[in-house]
C-alpha cells in the first residue's frame, strides 16, 4: 500500500517536473507582457503626474479585456518615483534587471528622463517618454510621444507676437528643461523680428516672485512666456494677478500638465495661450469619450491632462508594435517604426511615429484661459510632425547617437 | 515722483523678503532658538495652518477669522505631538530629529494620500495698489505689518506676561523652576504648542499666495532656518536684526543677479556669520552691550 502510493507520488512528480520544463521556455511567450511604469506619485510633480499612473491602469485594462497584446495579457509594475531624480535611476535599474520588464513608461521632468536615459541604454531597454519636452532627443532606446518645440514654440510663438507685440519676456524653471526651452522661444522670437526684452531663470522649489514681477512691470513687455514647472513655482499666478501685472501669458506647460486654470482662482490665469496636443475641455467626439470613460474608471481624478492621453495613446502603440512584430524583441519592434507607418486614432485624434527620430506627430491646439477660468480654442494646427531631428540629422533607422541635441548644438553634419 | 517711485520698489522688496523671513522664522524661533528642539516636521505644521485656512475660508469664513483658525488647528496639533512623541525625547536630540521627521513623512503622504495632490487655492485679496508705473499687491504689504505686529506681540509676550517669564526660566533652568512651584511639562507642552501656532500662522497668512499641495511647508524651512540660525540663541534680540539684514541681502541679490543668486547669497551670509559669530547676531549684541 505505502510502497504504492509512494511509486505514485514520484511518478506524478516525474511528471509534474517534466511538465514544468516543457513550460518553462513557453512562458517567456506565452507569460504576461510586463510593463514598467515609473512616475511621481508624491513630491512636487504629483499633481500633474498621478493621472499618467490612471492613463496607463486605464488602458492596460482595455487593452486585457480585448484579450491583451497577441494573447498575452498585460502585468503592470508600478513604482513611485516621488519627483526625484535618485529614485528614477534606482527603479530603472530594478525594473531592467530585477522585474524583467519588456518596456517601460517613464518620466516627468526632464531632469528624471536624462537621470534614467543611460540606464536604459546600458541595459538597453526600450522607454516610452509620455511627456512634452524641451525636444532633441536621438536615441533608438527611447519613444517619444510628447509635443516638441516645433509643435508647441513654432506655433504659439508667431501667433503671440502677431497678436500681442513683438517683445517677449521669458520666466523659465532653471533646468534643462526651461533652459533649453528658453533657447528656442529666444530663436523663435529673433527669427520673426522680435526683441527678447527679458529672461529669467528661477530654481525648482522657489515660491515667492515680487522681484521677477517688478522686473517683468519694468520691461517693455507684450506678453511673458511662463515656463515654469512644479507645485512651489506655480505661486507665480496668483502673486502676478494679485500685483495686477495684466499682461497676456504663452506656455507649453502651464493648463495641459498642471490644470492650474482647476486650482486657481480666477482671473488669475486670464489670459493665459498654452498649445497643447490634449486637455478635457477639447470638444472633439474622441476626446468626449476619452474623457467619459477615464471619469467611469476613476471618478475621482481632478483633470485630463495632456501626458494622460499621450501614456493612454503610448499603451496602445506598444499594442500594435507588439502585434506588428510578433514578439517583444526591441530591434523587431524598431523595425516596424522604420516602416513609417505606425499611427493610431486616439483621444487627440490621428497620431503617427517618426522613424527618424521616434517622435509623434500631433494636432496641436491653441487652448486660451478665458476670465472665469474657462477654455476656450482660438486656433488648432493639424497634424504637425516632429519635423526637427530629422531634418537636423537625426536617423534612428541609420544610427544611434544616444544624445540630446539643441538648437546651439545641433546633431553633427555628416 | 520717478526717485520715490524706485525707492518705494526698493523699499517694497526688502520688506517683502523681510515679512517672510518674519513670518517663516516665528515658529521655529520659539520651537528651536528658544527651547532647542530641532522640529523637522515643522514645515508640516505649516501646511497644517495653511490648508485648514483654505478649508475654512473656502466655508465661507472670513479670512482673517480661517488664518486664526488655521493658527489655532496647528496649535493643537502641536500640542499633541508634544505630548506623545516630543515630550519623550527633550534629553534625546538625535532621537527627535528621526521622529519629527518620521512625523513630517506621515503628514506629507497622509494628506496626498486623503486629500490628493493638490487643494484648489483662496485667491489674494485686497486686490493691487500703483505707485508710478508698477503696480503691487495690497496684501504684501498687509503681510509686512503683520511681520513687525509679530515681532512686537512676541516680544511683549515672552518679556512682560508672567507666561512669558515662566516660560523662559522653565526653559533656561529647569530644576530651579520646578522648585519654585511651575509645572515645567505643562509650560514646555504649551511653549511647543505657541510654536507650533506661529508656523500655522505662517502657513494660513500666505496661503491665499501659493500653491496648496502637500509639500507646500518646504518652501518655508530654508528661510526660516537661516533666520534663526543667524539670529542666534536669544530670538527677540536676534531674530528681527537677522531677518532685516538677510532681507536686504536677499532682495538686493536678487534684483541685480536673479533668483538663484538671491538663495546663494542667504545660505553664503549663514556660513559666514556661523563662522565669524558662532553665538549668532544676539550673542554679539549681548557681549556689545557690556
Amino acid at each position: 500500500m505505502t510502497h504504492r502510493l509512494r511509486l505514485g507520488a514520484l511518478a506524478a512528480a516525474v511528471a509534474g517536473g517534466t511538465a514544468l520544463l516543457a513550460a518553462g521556455p513557453l512562458a517567456a511567450q506565452d507569460g504576461p507582457i510586463k510593463i514598467g511604469v515609473l512616475e511621481d506619485q508624491s513630491g512636487d510633480f504629483a499633481a500633474a503626474t498621478n493621472v499618467k499612473v490612471n492613463a496607463i491602469r486605464l488602458a492596460a485594462d482595455e487593452i486585457n479585456e480585448g484579450g491583451g497584446i497577441a494573447g498575452r495579457p498585460i502585468e503592470l509594475v508600478i513604482y513611485d518615483t516621488q519627483s526625484d531624480n535618485r529614485r528614477y535611476q534606482e527603479f530603472m535599474r530594478r525594473v531592467l534587471q530585477q522585474d524583467q520588464v519588456d518596456v517601460v513608461f517613464a518620466g516627468f521632468s526632464s531632469a528624471s528622463r536624462e537621470a534614467y536615459r543611460p540606464i536604459v541604454n546600458q541595459f538597453d531597454g526600450l522607454a516610452f517618454y509620455n511627456n512634452q519636452y524641451e525636444g532633441g532627443v536621438c536615441d533608438a532606446n527611447m519613444i517619444v510621444t510628447g509635443a516638441v518645440p516645433e509643435q508647441q514654440f513654432s506655433t504659439l510663438i508667431p501667433w503671440m507676437m502677431e497678436t500681442y507685440g513683438p517683445n517677449a519676456y521669458t520666466l523659465a524653471a532653471d533646468y534643462n528643461f526651461g533652459q533649453i526651452s528658453a533657447e528656442w522661444v529666444r530663436q523663435i522670437v529673433e527669427e520673426n523680428g522680435g526683441t527678447m526684452v527679458g529672461e529669467e531663470f528661477i530654481p525648482l522649489g522657489v515660491s515667492q516672485f515680487s522681484q521677477s514681477i517688478q522686473n517683468i512691470q519694468g520691461s517693455d513687455a507684450d506678453f511673458v512666456v511662463t515656463l515654469l514647472v512644479g507645485a512651489a513655482q506655480a505661486s507665480y499666478y496668483e502673486q502676478a494677478a494679485a500685483a495686477d501685472v495684466g499682461l497676456p501669458m504663452a506656455s507649453s506647460v502651464n493648463v495641459g500638465q498642471g490644470y492650474e486654470h482647476k486650482r486657481f482662482t480666477p482671473p488669475s490665469l486670464a489670459s493665459m495661450y498654452v498649445t497643447t496636443n490634449y486637455i478635457e475641455e477639447i470638444d472633439t467626439p474622441e476626446s468626449q469619450a476619452f474623457v467619459e470613460k477615464f471619469r467611469a474608471a476613476f471618478p475621482d481624478e481632478p483633470y485630463i491632462n495632456q501626458e494622460a492621453a499621450n501614456s493612454y495613446i503610448a499603451m496602445n502603440l506598444y499594442k500594435q508594435l507588439v502585434e506588428r512584430a510578433g514578439t517583444t524583441e526591441h530591434d523587431a519592434l524598431r523595425g516596424i517604426i522604420a516602416e513609417g507607418d505606425v499611427c493610431f486614432d486616439g483621444p487627440s485624434g490621428g497620431v503617427c511615429l517618426d522613424p527618424k527620430s521616434q517622435h509623434m506627430s500631433h494636432t496641436i491646439f491653441l487652448a486660451k484661459v478665458e476670465d472665469d477660468h474657462s477654455i476656450s480654442f482660438p486656433k488648432v494646427w493639424e497634424n504637425i510632425a516632429p519635423y526637427w531631428l530629422g531634418d537636423s540629422g537625426c536617423d534612428l533607422t541609420q544610427n544611434d547617437p544616444s544624445a540630446q541635441y539643441t538648437p546651439s548644438s545641433p546633431p553633427p553634419a555628416n | 515722483m520717478e526717485l520715490f517711485a524706485t525707492v518705494f520698489a526698493m523699499t517694497y522688496q526688502f520688506g517683502d523678503a523681510f515679512a517672510f523671513l518674519v513670518i517663516s522664522c516665528a515658529g521655529l524661533a520659539v520651537i528651536f532658538g528658544m527651547m532647542g528642539i530641532i522640529n523637522l516636521a515643522h514645515g508640516e505644521f505649516i501646511m497644517c495652518g495653511a490648508y485648514v485656512t483654505a478649508a475654512t475660508a473656502r466655508a465661507g469664513l472670513p479670512l482673517p477669522l480661517a488664518i486664526l483658525c488655521g493658527a489655532l488647528v496647528a496649535g493643537i496639533v502641536g500640542m499633541a505631538i508634544e505630548r506623545t512623541v516630543v515630550r519623550h525625547l527633550y534629553h534625546r536630540p538625535l532621537d527627535s530629529i528621526i521622529a519629527t521627521w518620521g512625523i513630517s513623512l506621515i503628514a506629507t503622504q497622509g494628506m496626498l494620500i486623503v486629500l490628493g495632490s493638490t487643494m484648489q487655492g483662496i485667491g489674494t485679496p485686497l486686490g493691487s495698489i500703483t505707485v508710478g508705473e508698477r503696480s503691487y499687491s495690497a496684501y504684501r504689504l498687509v503681510l509686512m505689518a503683520v511681520a513687525i505686529g509679530l515681532l512686537l506681540g512676541l516680544y511683549l509676550l515672552f518679556y512682560h506676561t508672567r507666561f512669558g517669564v515662566i516660560a523662559r526660566a522653565t526653559i533656561q533652568r529647569p530644576q530651579m523652576a520646578r522648585a519654585l512651584g511651575v509645572d515645567t511639562r505643562r509650560i514646555y507642552g504649551l511653549t511647543f504648542g505657541l510654536g507650533a501656532a506661529l508656523a500655522g500662522l505662517a502657513g494660513g497668512l500666505y496661503a491665499p499666495t501659493m500653491t496648496m499641495v502637500p509639500t507646500m511647508g518646504a518652501t518655508f524651512i530654508v528661510e526660516s532656518f537661516v533666520t534663526v540660525v543667524v539670529g542666534g540663541a536669544d530670538i527677540f534680540v536676534g531674530a528681527a536684526p537677522a531677518a532685516a539684514i538677510l532681507a536686504v541681502i536677499k532682495a538686493s541679490m536678487t534684483a541685480w543677479y536673479g533668483q538663484l543668486f538671491g538663495q546663494i547669497g542667504l545660505l553664503v551670509a549663514v556660513i559666514v556669520v556661523i563662522r565669524v559669530l558662532p553665538g549668532g547676531l544676539s550673542a554679539w549684541l549681548k557681549r556689545s552691550k557690556q
